[in-house]
């Protein structure tokens, strides 16, 4: 594949195989300021004895509509500064789609939701305050269920749906609850079914789930007398909330220029800090209080209920298969449970309906992605976005088809992944993938054909295998930029927007700078944003910023060395073509003898023999848009466009113990084969496969959200909803890196944050039903679903 | 108003006298008050371990703790472990290791892990997952913490009994 046309980046560093840097595992730049306690989150700034402190009305309903406010009582309290509700902020906004509020409107569409709040001198007095507001409902019949929305009877959720403000890909139904319906045609499905020997047809669902970041979120506005607008924040997108920020409140008279974002470290983001959600919040009360820095941290309840979660699907499916295991046609049904909002939502439905075939080659594909209200908290973006969910159905179908084709399930899929130039399911060609490789080199591991057996008469053991795949969903236009600027002693400021959120981006963005200029990780300084400071990025999400930012770190790290070597060719006299960077400085292939550091020259510049200078301090810049991508297609098959930028792939097997009467599961061992191109950092990527995989682990073996029947999230704790301690963890996790270079990439990497959580669900299910016999069809798969299921079974 | 009580203590070996409202959690005034901050809130009750503190030598959740009750003890968090101002040997592993991802359980992680190896110098891997199991933490997976402690005790992969 030649490389991608517009943002590519191209340079002779591609075909230097003695990187320095790059491939090696760099100590984390962030990593003494996190081991000593000094790396500061957002509530551990200090905003002086002027914080005021919010506490949010919540409405108790999952759908009324609000009759009257009473804010008199919560006013009269001492200490408390301000009483603000919807009616103070009458705007819509949202990221994809204008559907949320900062307050509730005239509607509350979910238990939890903001209707209200109490700033206070005191989180104590604002607390008693906000006890005092008084909110009466008319109480509604609420919308729970995602095939009950879709009834034709169905109340509508967001009757106004049609006037909302939406990014040209989404297509909402109006007078309906269906917000988006991405829908993919691909050949002749008559033709798909016709030539098929069997069709296999079945249903699986995914509930919903909660990041759980150990940092819950939080942010503190403070709108000054100058009417400048700073808010701090827990964040994966500065930019795009500084952004949403001036668009939401322009009616105020606020501007871009008068709004900043300044991001600390993120303790775990998922998905879950990116966007806007309760930072609006944080934002708007600031603008009541001129003058007064307000704090809003949401307590470990908030965070289960009003960020994002991530959605629930029902996936109904149907596979055309031949005899011989060639699969002819795929059709699939997603009902995405998007919630009551669906302004960031939405668009991972749309990103799971291109991609729903799974890393497969078919010829004949049917997909409808359905993303419908409910009145349960608005779902959004969640590592994996969408790929995690329809996966689950996928793999477990495609498990159970090879096992009635008695087929191998390695070499079935073997038989149907896609390979590198392969149609996509709009109608562009597969980037380059190791696929193949990573399935056999699973397997190997995994021991794949070889039964194990426990000594423990109550155990059963299985494995389990599936395959992943993923690309970046964004607006074809998401961009990266960077600053360089170097210091007195030759090290190096990197100056990027996107965050480091664990996943290890300060450091691998230092290691891409000190590739190109010949200087150790140790003398690069990088941190998180202020946006004012640092130039623009849209987000940190999509697994993109190793590749998106890179590039712009790559390009501004070239524009720097073609200063460094303008300078020295211009004052020095030296042949600018035999100039190259090397340990801190500048040598020439023609006159080994020749060698100027970095440092007596970078910022002073180089003094000529009559005592004038030339050069000056070295400030270089870089730049990173996929040019080559559109998200505009056939609303009616989605075929044209280029809405993916590339797919990142891989396989993953495992093997469990099963206890057969508490249906607990073991696991001695699990694999995960990736090819994510070049690899930048191996123990930055090792960690994204282990805590990845144990993150995916736990959705489908231990985390379970429930509900009451009027909508009211039962278990906003973890106490009652179960993530993984160290004693829950599997005894071998192997990471396996396959690495056929990305041609855009920076040194040939694509993305692989999200990936690595995303198989562990149908891993689990089909190890489970090679164990018992047993195909369980719906997630979570805890102890207790598998001890029932063997229950029903005799 | 309550009234207020006046209690000392050492806190990372300095003596500290404050006065203290009956009600006033330890973690508040650590942080709030005193301007501590490497113990951090997660769920403000006692589930996710990331405000872990040592009191008189053992770890304790101190989101559960009120203020009141360290009159007279001895507390450390993480400030407290640093060799003169520079990190341990632990934490030097930690750091050589990349163990930690987003870092806002290290903290809390770090003082069980430290407590653990105090009790047990040669750890199996069951004692650390046993040590570790009161710390959340969504990144890593636990696997390369688990690891890192286990090299620090002397045994790759674990010691034996």
């Amino acid at each position: 594949m030649a490389a991608a046309k517009g943002g590519a980046v191209s340079d002779e560093l591609e075909k230097k195989i003695d990187f320095k840097v790059i491939g090696k595992s760099a100590v984390r730049v962030d990593g003494k300021a996190k081991i000593s306690g000094a790396a500061q989150y957002i509530n551990d700034l200090e905003f002086g004895p002027g914080l005021l402190f919010a506490e949010i009305v919540e409405s108790p309903h999952a759908y009324a509509r609000i009759k009257k406010i009473d804010t008199s009582k919560a006013e009269k309290v001492t200490g408390v500064v301000k009483v603000v509700s919807g009616k103070e902020f009458p705007f819509r906004f949202g990221l994809y789609m204008h559907d949320r509020y900062v307050f509730a409107q005239d509607h509350v569409r979910f238990v939890g939701e903001q209707v209200a709040a109490v700033i206070a001198r005191t989180p104590a007095i604002a607390k008693k305050a906000a006890r005092l507001v008084r909110v009466e409902y008319d109480v509604l019949e609420p919308v729970l269920d995602v095939e009950a929305a879709l009834q034709d009877d169905a109340p509508l959720i967001h009757p106004e749906l049609a006037k909302y403000q939406h990014v040209p890909w989404f297509f909402p139904k109006k007078n309906s609850n269906i917000a988006h319906f991405r829908k993919v045609r691909k050949g002749d499905m008559n033709d798909g079914f016709k030539s098929a020997d069997f069709i296999f047809e079945d249903t699986y669902t995914v509930p919903r789930y909660a990041h759980c970041s150990i940092e819950t979120h939080g942010a503190v506005g403070l709108f000054d007398h100058s009417r400048r607008l700073t808010v701090w924040a827990a964040s994966q997108s500065p930019h795009t909330q500084r952004h949403l920020f001036a668009e939401a409140l322009a009616p105020l008279g606020i501007t871009h220029k008068d709004v900043r974002v300044i991001a600390p470290f993120v303790g775990g983001g998922f998905g879950g800090k990116a966007g806007v959600s309760m930072e609006i919040l944080a934002a708007a009360l600031a603008t009541t209080v001129q003058g007064n820095p307000v704090k809003v941290m949401w307590s470990r309840a908030q965070e289960f209920y009003n960020t994002y979660q991530r959605q629930g699907v029902v996936a109904k499916m149907r596979v055309g298969v031949k005899k011989d295991g060639t699969i002819t046609a795929l059709e699939q049904k997603l009902h995405w449970d998007a919630g009551a909002y669906v302004e960031y939502g939405a668009n991972v439905v749309n990103a799971a309906g291109l991609s729903a075939t799974g890393p497969y080659r078919i010829p004949n594909v049917s997909i409808d992605s359905v993303c419908v209200y409910t009145n349960l908290p608005p779902g959004g973006p969640y590592r994996g976005f969408g790929y995690s969910e329809f996966i689950f159905g996928l793999e477990s179908h495609l498990n159970e088809i090879a096992k009635k084709l008695q087929l191998d399930p390695v070499e079935f899929r073997l038989k149907n992944a896609i390979a590198e130039g392969d149609t996509l399911n709009y109608g562009g060609k597969m980037n380059p993938s190791g696929l193949q490789e990573c399935i056999r080199k699973a397997a190997q591991e995994i021991e794949w054909g070889k039964k194990t057996v426990s000594s423990d008469p109550k155990k059963a053991t299985g494995k389990g295998f599936a395959l992943f795949w993923k690309a970046p969903a964004m607006p074809p236009n998401a961009s990266s930029t960077a600053f360089l600027k170097f210091n007195e002693d030759g090290s190096l400021n990197v100056l990027v927007s996107a965050m480091e959120i664990g996943q290890g981006f300060l450091t691998v963005m230092a290691q891409i700078a000190g590739e190109v200029l010949g200087i150790p990780v140790e003398k690069i300084r990088v941190e998180t944003p202020d946006t004012d400071r640092n130039p623009y990025e849209w987000q940190t999400v999509a697994s993109h910023i190793t590749w998106s930012t890179g590039n712009a770190v790559k390009k501004a790290a070239i524009d720097a060395r073609e200063q460094i070597f303008d300078t020295v060719s211009r004052a020095l006299g030296k042949d600018r073509d035999s100039l190259y960077l090397e340990d801190e400085s500048v040598k020439s292939k023609r006159e080994p003898a020749f060698g100027l550091k970095l440092r007596d020259f970078v910022i002073n510049g180089i003094m000529m023999k009559d005592g004038t200078w030339r050069g000056g301090p070295i400030v270089a810049r870089g730049m990173f848009m996929p040019e080559f991508a559109s998200a505009i297609s056939d609303p009616e098959t989605s075929q044209g466009g280029k809405p993916n930028v590339h797919y990142t792939v891989g396989a993953s097997a495992i093997e469990i113990e099963v206890d057969r009467e508490t249906g607990k599961v073991r696991i001695p061992k699990v694999v995960l084969a990736v090819d994510c191109g070049k690899v930048l950092n191996p123990d930055l990527l090792k960690g994204q496969v282990t805590g990845g995989m144990v993150q995916g682990l736990a959705t489908v073996l231990f985390e379970d959200m429930r509900f009451s029947d009027e909508g009211k999230l039962l278990n906003a704790n973890f106490t009652d909803y179960k993530i993984p301690t160290a004693m829950d963890v599997p005894d071998e996790i192997v990471s396996i890196f396959v690495e056929h270079a990305q041609p855009d990439g920076p040194f040939g990497a694509r993305g692989v944050g999200e990936h690595t959580m995303i198989p562990a669900a149908p891993i689990i299910a089909n190890a489970i039903e090679d164990a018992l016999g047993i195909r369980l069809k719906s997630m979570p798969i805890t102890a207790e679903r598998v001890a029932l299921a063997l229950l029903d079974r005799k | 108003m309550m009234m207020k009580k006046s209690i000392s203590f050492q806190l990372n070996k300095e003596m500290r006298t404050i006065d203290v409202s009956p009600n006033e959690g330890l973690l508040e005034m650590l942080r709030d008050r005193i301007g501590v901050k490497s113990p951090k809130c997660g769920c403000d009750r006692g589930d996710c371990g990331t405000c872990t503190v040592v009191i008189d030598g053992k770890t304790v959740r101190s989101c559960l703790v009120l203020a009141i009750e360290v009159d007279g003890s001895e507390l450390t968090t993480l400030e407290g472990v640093m060799n003169q101002g520079q990190i341990n040997p632990l934490q030097q592993m930690f750091l050589d290791k990349n163990v930690f991802q987003c870092g806002f359980c290290a903290p809390g992680m770090i003082l069980s892990a430290t407590e653990l190896l105090e009790k047990h110098p040669h750890p199996t891997r069951e004692q650390v997952q046993e040590g570790l199991a009161g710390n959340l933490c969504r990144c890593t997976g636990y696997t390369p913490i688990i690891d890192a402690v286990l090299e620090h005790g002397g045994c790759k992969g674990g010691c034996r009994e």
